[in-house]
Order: structure tokens, then sequence, then C-alpha cells
């Protein structure tokens, strides 16, 4: 039989409406069943404890991005984070690092969508479309599926320690984005396209210390977008002063 | 006040869709208290179905055939005329995504991927791995930024506006800074989603409320057939996070603790793809009959995938098999994943015709909160993501249609006064003192699981009915305990419960009074349908005292007379 126990959350409060009260931990002990997950807990906060406390959640299934926070000095998801991992009795939350918090975990993710719409994320195409689908092999499939799976959590985004030096950089899921794209055998953007992140605060700015790779909740590595990216510009540049670029 | 030509509530498929045909035009708003792709759209795993004939087995498949399929899954309550359309159109819509850049999965030769699905005569389910609705929904939001549509997201609404036979707008609450909002439109669409959340155990996001549903019901808009809800097979024990027909599609079996694969009592020739009501009421009379296994969480059925190989899972199942690592430590390549039925699906929703228009004046509806009825009794798995998307599109066009035939003329005066109205509400959920409305809606929960479920009966259900009514006293006094009105879920969902104690109330009424078993709606004390008394559709009114006033409107039937359904 499981058996349930007694939990310490303590959960970073700060309410942007009220600045002049700093952020400070509100502890809640509540009795859980081990199979529990972080979002179950807090949801059970929320409806029995405190009505107050905000944070975003949708799906409950690691699938709909709501819900990324810190737990425990991780970011990941709480809704596929068990209370139980962490073979210790007291779990803290806080909000996703590299952005403002608007209230208690809620944090202002403009800054995430502007980048997200900067790149110009969907299908370009010149030629016509065809009466039926547009053919792709199974293999050409196969060298999007990781960008594919992103479900834009921004749980790398948070991880990224050059977000924190540098904000206006493209940031990680921005660039796996781009590439999902960019290696799609049924685009056709034009090689300028890519010019907008061959800036120093686009691609070259990333130092490569896979943060967002071990951040992603998807398997996901927005490293090697990045990287991907990178070598795209560095041939496209060849092309250009060969004269080789398509038109 | 906020002014728009069309107004969209929801940012799932439907919603998305709509708003996608609709804004090279006209000034579209598109309201959602979600962001759009964290809609419950995302969700969705196995595919859509459209007759591409792809699959080497399915070389002569049809539009056609897909049409018989869906009205014989839907225990012949669907209309006929509607689902032709639907199917018809599947196919072109299955190439629209693509051409849009939905990363379907392929066959070798490069086309458009298809599995089979429960109910269908051919493997036409169009899937990419089991992430359909993550590729879809992703897609479509992909379209809506590059055209640009006007989104307002984390926006919630409260109450629609219906006065003097026509709509007016909306009244939306900006959950960022708590202010409410009067929106007003010629045109208002509501693709808000199902009602999945006023059962207990459900496969929905926690945000499936019904509220769109319920707030176009309090309206005054009519609802359609809101008894037929939908209970899917295999749902992960314990959390009900879905495990897709997929599975079984892929070839999964069913086991029961006597090492059993039981569905050949139940549906010799179809087996494990015998459509959903079906197979769940299977499992759980296999459950109820003690052939099932114990666990804390629940009793539950074995779905085994284990001799599809690691390979297989991989490609085909790769969200399946993390859910499964995730959420209950056991990797399905080594171990049979425990699963029970839970409620999936609402048939039922906001009464619409074939092009999404609702009896009112500027009100249309479509998606999962909608009733057209392409569904009937009992929906096929991936006919659900096709409703979404085509009946966007074809709102799209009859909303357009209608506006330049008719020139509405949306008033101010009634949505100050809604303004009013839904304020003095949150005035009075913010007092304190009350109850709590999570107690309100677990209690709701548990009721309609235990007494409005797969299986029915008339002294179970009245006790539901007299359990909706006491809760629906008790919440006229549940406060909330914060009283600010920004970023205050809580108070978003006592707002939400009303409406999903109104839904759960047309749910169980229309469930009494259906006396007869068609599809999902399954009554041990009357176990036959009975076309003579029952082939009509469920119409549920709110009476002024708010109680459901039912009445009933024809199926419309084409080509297809009902026969008995043996699969
Ligand atoms: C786990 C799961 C898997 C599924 N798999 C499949 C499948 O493989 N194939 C298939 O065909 N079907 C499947 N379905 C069903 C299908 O996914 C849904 O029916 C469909 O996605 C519903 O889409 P929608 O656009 O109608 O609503 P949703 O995607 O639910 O969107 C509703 C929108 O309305 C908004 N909204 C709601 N209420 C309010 C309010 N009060 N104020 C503001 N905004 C509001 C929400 O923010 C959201 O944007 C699945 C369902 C589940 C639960």
């Amino acid at each position: 039989m499981i058996r349930s126990s007694y939990f310490t959350f303590k959960i970073l409060r700060y309410d942007a409406k009220n600045p002049s009260r700093e952020p400070y931990f509100q502890s809640y002990h509540i009795k859980v069943l081990p199979g529990l997950t972080v979002l179950g807990v807090i949801n059970r906060i929320r409806d029995e404890i405190d009505g107050s406390l905000a944070f975003r959640c949708s799906c409950r299934s690691a699938i709909c991005g709501s819900c990324a926070m810190v737990i425990n000095g991780k970011i990941d998801l709480a809704c596929r984070t068990q209370v139980a991992t962490f073979g210790s009795d007291t779990i803290i939350l806080e909000p996703l690092p590299n952005f403002e918090v608007i209230r208690d975990l809620v944090v202002d993710m403009t800054p995430f969508w502007d980048m997200y719409e900067k790149i110009q994320p969907f299908l370009i195409r010149k030629s016509p479309d065809p009466e039926k689908e547009i053919y792709q092999s199974e293999e050409d499939r196969r060298k999007i599926d990781q960008f594919v799976n992103c479900i834009l959590c921004a749980c790398c985004y948070g991880a990224c320690p050059v977000i924190a030096d540098e904000p206006g950089y493209l940031g990680p899921a921005a660039a796996a984005k781009l590439e999902r794209f960019v290696l799609d055998s049924r685009d056709e953007r034009p090689a300028e396209a890519l010019e907008q992140v061959n800036t120093p605060k686009g691609v070259w700015a990333c130092d490569t210390v896979f943060r967002c790779i071990d951040a992603c909740p998807k398997d996901v590595r927005p490293t090697d977008a990045i990287i991907g990216l990178r070598k795209a510009l560095v041939k496209n540049r060849y092309n250009r002063i060969l004269g080789l670029n398509k038109k | 006040m906020l002014n728009h030509d069309i107004l969209v509530v929801g940012g799932g498929l439907t919603g998305l869709r709509a708003a996608v045909g609709l804004c090279d035009r006209y000034n579209v708003g598109l309201v959602s208290k979600v962001y759009p792709v964290r809609s419950h759209s995302i969700a969705a795993q196995g595919g859509i179905n459209a007759a591409l004939t792809n699959n080497p087995d399915s070389r002569d498949d049809s539009w056609e055939k897909h049409t018989f399929d869906t009205i014989k899954g839907s225990d012949y309550l669907g209309d006929q005329n509607a689902i032709e359309i639907m199917c018809k159109e599947a196919i072109k819509i299955v190439y629209e995504m693509e051409h849009w850049g939905c990363p379907f999965s392929r066959f070798s030769d490069g086309t458009i991927a298809q599995r089979p699905f429960g109910g269908a005569g051919y493997p036409r389910t169009c899937y990419s791995a089991d992430v359909t609705g993550h590729s879809l929904l992703n897609t479509l939001y992909e379209r809506a930024v590059a055209k640009g549509v006007k989104i307002y997201p984390e926006w919630f609404v409260a109450a629609l506006c219906i006065e003097d036979g026509q709509c007016h707008g909306i009244i939306a609450q900006d959950t960022h800074t708590g202010e409410l909002i009067p929106v007003r439109s010629k045109c208002t669409f509501f693709g808000t989603g199902g009602y999945g959340r006023v059962y207990k155990h459900s496969t929905n996001a926690l945000i499936n409320t019904g509220s769109g549903i319920g707030m176009a019901y309090k309206a005054g808009v009519p609802l359609k057939d809101m008894e037929f809800v939908q209970f899917h097979p295999t749902t992960l024990v314990g959390t009900n996070i879905l495990m897709t027909e997929g599975c079984r599609g892929e070839g999964g079996y069913l086991f029961n603790n006597q090492g059993e694969r039981f569905m050949k009592r139940y549906a010799p020739s179809a087996m494990e793809l015998a459509p959903r009501d079906i197979v769940a009421r299977s499992i759980q009379t296999e459950i109820n009959q003690g052939r099932g296994f114990e666990h804390p969480l629940g009793t539950y059925i074995q779905l085994d995938l284990r001799h599809l190989g690691e390979n297989k899972i991989i490609e085909r199942l790769p969200g399946i098999r993390s859910i499964c690592i995730d959420f209950i430590g056991i990797d399905p390549v080594r171990e049979p994943i425990p699963i029970m039925p839970s409620q999936h699906y609402s048939m039922g929703g906001i009464d619409v015709n074939e092009r999404t228009a609702s009896e009112i004046k500027g009100f249309y509806a479509g998606g999962e909160c909608a009733c057209v009825s392409v569904h009937g009794a009992n929906r096929l798995g991936g006919n659900s993501l096709l409703e979404t998307i085509v009946f966007g599109k074809l709102a799209s066009i009859a909303i357009q249609e209608d506006l330049e035939k008719d020139n509405l003329k949306p008033n101010e005066k009634p949505l100050k006064m809604l303004k009013d109205a839904v304020l003095k509400k949150i005035e009075r959920l913010t007092q304190p003192g009350g109850e709590k409305p999570y107690i309100i809606s677990a209690e709701l929960g548990a009721v309609m699981d235990e007494k409005v479920g797969i299986f029915r009966t008339h002294d179970e259900m009245s006790q539901a009915l007299e359990k909706v009514i006491e809760l629906k006293n008790r919440y006229k006094n549940v406060s909330v305990s914060s009283a600010i009105h920004y970023m205050n879920y809580e108070l978003q969902s006592a707002i939400e419960l009303e409406y999903m104690l109104d839904v759960a109330h047309a749910i169980t009424l229309g469930a009494i009074l259906r006396k007869e078993s068609r599809g999902a709606h399954y009554r041990l004390e009357f176990t036959k349908r009975n076309d003579n008394d029952w082939l009509k559709h469920t119409i549920a009114r709110m009476g002024d005292d708010g109680d459901p006033v039912l009445s009933y409107k024809d199926v419309v039937i084409t080509r297809y007379q009902p026969m008995e359904r043996k699969y």
C-alpha cells in the first residue's frame, strides 16, 4: 500500500504589482501520496490552502509547456516531476529564471514569444502547392524530428547563461524553431532569411555550454540547432563569395 | 470597449483555423485563456482521419467509406449531411495542413503515413508520430503568426452577450491586470473545447471546464446531445493520461488477469480495434467482474505493446513511452501498461448546424464545444481533430457569407450591462466566509464519475441529479481566498464552476430521459438501441429557473438507414 506523508513546499512569492514587498518564501505543509507530481501538489495548495498562489498549468501531461519552473534548483515541468524523486521532504519552487516575474511562479513570457515570432517560425514556400502532399522522404522527416518535439516551455531559455548576461539574445528555443524549418526539405526560405540571426546577439552569442540541452524536458538539443545554423551561415557566405547562392 | 468585426474565442485548432480563414478580410480578434499552443488540442496523440489512400491496405478507401464508418460509429445519431461534408473536406484540409508545414510521419514513398484506428474499415488515420495534436496546433499557430492574427493571450472570457436574438460580443478578463473588457463584435465564434473536467477522472487538460458551453447555454443558446460522453478505454491508471488508440492501431493487445485477450468475447472480428464505447464497456465489465489487476490507484487492465518490439515503439509511440516512464515508472518496451477507462470527449455541445451557425444571429461555434452533430452517440478516434479543422474552416466561410449578406449592428448597451453583472458576480465571489469552490468541483467530479459514467441506471442518475442541484445551491455561497482581480486563478475557476454545474445538469437530465442504449450512452435497464422512440437529438435550453428544459430534434438521414451495429 502506498502511504501518504507530509511534505514542505517552500514557494517563492512575489507580486510585481506590489513591488515594495520583496520576494519571500512561503511554506506550506501538505500530506500527499508520493506518486503525486509537483503540479498535483501545488494545485492542491491553491485549492485547499491558499487560493492566491499563482502558477500556470494546462495539460498536466508534459506536452503543453505551461508549467516550467525551478524545482529544488533544477528547471523542469512541474507536471512531470514526482515529489518522491528528491529523497527529501522539502521542495523549493521558484519561477523560471531570465524572465520578469509577474506573480509568484508566473513569469512574463513576452521576450520569449518576441524572439519566436522574429525568426519567421513558419514554412516558407515559393513553389506552388501540389494537388496532394509535398513529398518528403522518411529520412528527411527524421532530420527535423527532435526540433519538431519542442513544446515552447522555455525551460531552455530559463537555463541559458547567455540570456542572463545578454538580454536580446535570440535564445535556444527560437534557434531550434528556425533550424526546424531550415532542415525541413519542404521549406524554401531564401538564404538571406538566416541573416537576421547572423549577429552578435544571434547564433554567435551562444557559448555552447549545453545548459539548454540539460534543461529540455523533451530531449531537444537546441545547441545542435545553433551549430547547424552557424554552419549554414558560413556556407552561405562562401557561396555568396563564389556567386553560387540560389536566387 | 474593444471592437472587432469577428471575435474568436479559443486558441485551439478550431479557433485558430477560423481566425486564419478570416483575418485577411476582416478585423479579427482571438481571445484565449491560455497561450494558443497551451490549448488542449496540443495533447492529441493518435491522428486525424482522411481517406488519402496512402496506406497499401487502403487503396480502395474513399470519403464515402469514411462517411459510412462515421455514421455507423455514431450509432446513427450523427447528421449524415454534415458527416458527408466533413469526410469530403477531410482530404483537402489534411493536404492544406501539410502544405502549411505540418510534419506528418511519412511512408517510404514520401506520402503522409496512415495507421488503422478503431471503427474504421481502412487504415486512414494520418499521424505525426504520437504527437499529432502538437504538430497540427503548432502548424496552425505558425500560420496565425505568419498572417498576423491579433491574439489576446491569457484573456479569460467570463460571459457571452446575447440580447434580442443577436450576439453582441463577450466580457473578457485580462488575467494579467484583472480588468474586465467588453468586446463588441458582429460575429462571435466559440472554439472553446470540451467539458472533460466536469468528471473527476478525465484525459482532458485541467483547463477543459466546458465554460464556453455553459456560458453559451446561459446566454440562451441551446445545447445538443449532452448525455453523450465518451469514455476512452485506455488511460493510465492514477493520472488518466491518455494512451492513444494508436497503441492498439499499431497492434497492442488488451489482457485481463487471466492472461486472456478478452476482446474476443466482445468484438470477435474487430478485437482491440472496435469503437471506443464498446472497448471501454468491455474493459469496465472485466474490471467489475473481478478480472482486473489491483493497484493502489485503481483496478486496471493491461495494454501490452511488448510484442511490437523496441524499434516500433520508439519510432511510432515515443510520446507514450516517455509518458509511461515519467508518470508511472514503467517502460512499455519491457512491461505492460496499466490502464483503465475514463472520461475523454464531449460528443454533445452547443447546438449548431453544418455551417457552425447557432439559432442566434452572429453566434457560431465549432470543434469540441459544439455539436453539429458529426459524432452522434460515439466519436471515432481521429475524427475530432478532423472536426476542429474542417469546421474552423467552414466557420470562416459561413461567417464571411453572413457578413456580406447581413449588416449586423451589435450594441454597446447590453455589453455594458453584462459587464456590470460580471463585476457584481466577482464581488460576491470575493466576499470572504463562503465554502471553497474546489470542494464543490471535487464533489461534482466524483458524482459524475460514479453515477453518470459508462454504465448508467435511472436510480443512480437521479441521485446524481439531486447532487448537482444541491451543488448548484451551495455554489451561491462559495468564496475564493483572495479578493484581488488579477492573476487570480482561483477566481476564474470559481466563475467557470457555475458553468460546469449547468453543463453537468444538462448531461444528467438528458441521460435520465433517454431510455435506450446508443453509442456511449449505455442504460442497464434499456440495453438496446430504440430507433422508434429515440432516433433524435436532445436539445437542452436553460429555463427561467436555471434548470434545463428538454426537447427533441430529428436526425438528418440522407443515404444510410440505421442498421444494427456489429464489429
Ligand atoms: C489526450 C487526448 C488525446 C486526443 N487525441 C486525439 C486524436 O488522436 N485524434 C482526434 O481526432 N482527436 C483527439 N482528441 C480530441 C481532440 O484533441 C479535441 O477534441 C480537440 O483538440 C479539441 O479542439 P478545440 O479546438 O475544439 O478545443 P481546444 O483545443 O480544447 O481549445 C479550446 C480553446 O478555448 C479556450 N477557452 C476555453 N474556455 C475559455 C474561456 N472561458 N475564456 C477564454 N478562452 C477559453 C482555451 O484557452 C483554448 O484555447 C484527443 C483528446 C485528448 C483529451
